[in-house]
């Protein structure tokens, strides 16, 4: 079975140490976290985790197996990224003068679609948002001229289909 | 009329009535009780009906010790000699009285002594929590004196773990360490507790804990998947089942009886799950696995539907999966969705608890008795018989065998004993020739294959059972991994027997040696100790047998005995445990030597 991009999405509780239990999975299988972004979900008092890990099918499948089993985990689920919408954050500092110096910056700003963020008097700060191909594709193009300062964010994702927690959450209460 | 002054009703059932009222009133009321964080966490263990524990004390967790000593009318603790053997003395406790088994220890060193027997319950699924001390809140990540972060280290070993900086968390904390634990596929769980928590005071009030929102511990059963596997089951030719120790822990040992018989589906079992049905059942058909019978073995791969029934396929179980029953249908009952294609492929999975399933299956199933498929079993152990089990438990050369030693033990015991085993080629010995009548009777380190499991084990098991007799069958390398357990055995007068089957070796190691590294036998020679003047120095009874003629009598003296006895057998030093399946090979390519 060929390796492919998974995106892994865990509905959890919000506890101290299931980061460190969740991560241990993949440790266990020596598989690679390519990315992690945790943050509240839809639903109050959940967690959501969004895991993106490069695996074959068959060992995604029994990851999340393990990860659904803690006893913290509402439900996990795995997508490819047909499956997806998806993007990535990217921070860029780069040196103000650039900004009035270089023009070709300010073509580059306005084609990425990216925005300022802040301007001072030594530097600024521009914001991408966008799939990770087009965030290393500026990347790329502002290199030249020197950047101070650079940061991605984790993936964040949501599913085409649909994710039933809510529903799920009920059918463990009445139980 | 104020309460206690009304007339009691005429009557006993009155009267058992009016208690019952009571008691449920006063479960509504649960007035508070106003205790430090120390004595909650005994109050929390009476209430789980916990009247017996493992442990040793040290500085973090002194609070608890303190109380431990206020309440020891209801309460008792057993310090052994190390924590580890706390921990499988718990396990050996669990196994035997399907309870919780519950270990103590302090932070530090303690804590992490701990480990190994947590990894043990973990992969072997026994219900047990340990409770650690911790150092102060203040001091947590400071490396103070005896501080390691042993919910860091604990946590791929424990089924949850949890570390309670407030007293106020004690209550709820505690009744979900025993629910978890318990519940579902059983597992261990270790609560961490500062010292602070145990001498802040709270207002106790404790309620038993009926669920966790994130937590479905047993799948509820779906019909259609049973009818699925009752329809397989209907028109197999060759039906075989292979069960775990599922089967005990869900307690389904009568369904699983009962299937068998109307289906007449011959039935082997995992270690694991070694005396669930009795050894002189004749659809008990043997030990599947590495050192198992052969039939079981070289069948898996010629019957044409194979039905997994709580057990989980170890590699130990299958040999290589390439080549593992690829011919059958497989229908696994599982109660852990994850174990599920997690090995080997199911073609239909029944999830849920297997008493409950099996029931549900049992009256889908057809009477059948499938002779000439069961006739294939009975062949097959001749052939072992005859090749070595005849050597094995009746041998003619001179040294003795691990193989005689457990004949005369189930002679002596007539089969009703419970065996505690360690790791090696004792094991596989005393799990393929022990024979059981009952239930939770065969207690082993199973998936991690902890040496110096059986000795802390037996002195659980004995005390989770005390009208049985225990006999620990032990190695002479793993009995030297907690041979200071002995000290415990000795002060309570614990009667569990002692069995050291002497080869002077590490002798499964060994055996590899010799198959598969050319006999050079690097580091597996032992040079052991007077063993019986060790057990004397604990003034436990003991003898020594070297000679057959010797072995019948002693082995009947000892199990006569009412008081703890050692036995060291010396047995040939360099035996080999055969059947074998080579490590990766096929359970088709199984060795008869």
């Amino acid at each position: 079975m060929e390796k492919q991009w998974f995106t892994i999405s865990v509905y959890s509780e919000n506890n101290v140490g299931l980061l460190n239990r969740i991560s241990g999975i993949f440790l266990k299988r020596h598989i690679n976290i390519e990315s992690l972004n945790v943050s509240k979900s839809e639903i109050e008092n959940v967690s959501k985790f969004t895991i993106v890990i490069n695996a074959t099918e068959d060992w995604t499948r029994k990851i999340v197996g393990q990860i659904e089993k803690q006893i913290e985990v509402i439900k996990a689920f795995y997508h490819t990224d047909d499956e997806t919408i998806y993007q990535e954050s990217a921070l860029f500092k780069i040196a103000s003068g650039l900004l009035f110096d270089e023009r070709q910056i300010q073509n580059i700003i306005k084609d990425s679609n990216s925005q300022i963020v802040t301007v001072s008097r030594d530097f600024f700060v521009l914001a991408k948002s966008g799939r990770r191909h087009e965030i290393d594709e500026m990347h790329k193009l502002l290199e030249p001229f020197g950047i101070m300062q650079f940061v991605r964010s984790g993936r964040i994702a949501v599913t085409k289909s649909e994710m039933q927690i809510t529903a799920l959450l009920e059918e463990f209460q009445e139980q | 009329m104020t309460r206690g002054t009304h007339p009691p009703k005429e009557g006993v059932g009155g009267r058992i009535m009016e208690t019952v009222k009571e008691k449920k009133a006063v479960a509504k009321e649960q007035k508070s009780i106003r205790i430090s964080g120390a004595e909650a966490i005994i109050h929390c263990l009476l209430a789980e009906g916990v009247d017996l524990l493992y442990g040793y004390p040290g500085g973090a967790i002194m609070p608890v010790y303190d109380e431990l000593y206020k309440f020891q009318d209801k309460l008792t603790h057993i310090l052994t000699r190390h924590e580890q053997g706390a921990t499988h003395a718990a396990q050996g406790y669990a196994r035997v009285s399907g309870k919780v088994g519950v270990a103590m220890a302090t932070s530090g060193p303690g804590a992490t002594n701990l480990v190994t027997g947590l990894a043990d319950a973990q992969i072997d699924s026994t219900p047990m929590v340990c409770i650690t001390g911790q150092v102060p809140r203040h001091l947590l990540g400071s490396d103070a004196f005896q501080e390691t972060d042993i919910i860091g280290i604990s946590t791929p070993v424990t089924k949850w773990n949890h570390q309670i900086t407030k007293a106020s968390e004690i209550p709820e904390v505690m009744a979900k360490a025993f629910f978890i634990a318990k519940s579902g596929r059983p597992g261990p769980v270790l609560i961490d507790i500062t010292k602070n928590a145990q001498f802040e005071e709270i207002d106790f009030v404790y309620e038993k804990c009926s669920g966790v929102r994130s937590y479905n511990p047993v799948p509820k059963p779906n019909m259609g998947s049973i009818e699925a596997a009752a329809e397989l089951i209907n028109n197999a030719k060759k039906p075989y089942i292979v069960w775990g120790q599922g089967v005990i822990l869900g307690e389904a040992e009568e369904e699983l009886k009962a299937l068998i018989e109307k289906a007449g589906i011959p039935a082997a079992w995992t270690i694991m799950g070694e005396s669930a049905i009795p050894t002189s059942h004749p659809l008990n058909v043997g030990m599947v696995g590495m050192h198992g019978n052969y039939g079981p073995n070289i069948l898996t791969n010629e019957c044409d539907l194979l039905l997994a029934i709580g057990m989980r396929f170890d590699d130990r179980v299958t040999g290589s999966l390439d080549t593992y029953a690829k011919q059958a249908k497989v229908v696994h009952f599982e109660i852990d969705p994850a174990e599920i294609n997690k090995n080997v492929t199911a073609d239909i999975a029944v999830l849920g608890n297997s008493k409950e399933t099996l029931k549900l299956l049992l009256p889908l199933v057809n009477k059948n008795s499938h002779e000439t498929w069961h006739n294939k079993f009975k062949e097959k152990y001749k052939v072992e018989f005859d090749t070595v089990i005849k050597n094995d438990i009746h041998p003619t050369k001179e040294g003795l065998t691990m193989g005689e030693v457990i004949e005369e033990i189930n002679l002596a015991s007539k089969n009703k004993a419970v065996i505690v085993t360690d790791v090696g080629q004792h094991q596989m010995i005393a799990c393929r020739y022990a024979k059981f009548e009952d239930s939770k009777s065969n207690i082993t380190s199973g998936g991690l294959g902890t040496m110096g499991f059986a000795l802390p084990a037996a002195i659980g098991a004995k005390m989770g059972a005390m009208d049985r007799e225990v006999v620990a069958i032990i190695g002479d390398g793993g009995y030297q991994m907690t041979i200071q357990e002995l000290g415990v055995i000795f002060q309570h007068q614990i009667p569990v027997k002692i069995v050291v089957l002497n080869n002077d070796h590490l002798g499964m190691v060994r055996q590899w040696q010799e198959l598969f590294f050319e006999s050079r036998y690097a580091s597996t020679v032992m040079v052991n100790p007077d063993f019986v003047k060790i057990a004397e120095g604990y003034h436990i009874e003991s003898k020594r047998v070297s000679e057959r003629k010797d072995l019948k009598a002693t082995v009947q003296e000892m199990i006569a005995s009412d008081k703890p006895y050692f036995l060291e057998v010396k047995v040939e030093k360099e035996d080999n445990v055969f059947p074998m399946i080579p490590s990766g090979a096929s359970v088709s390519d199984i060795r008869l030597k």
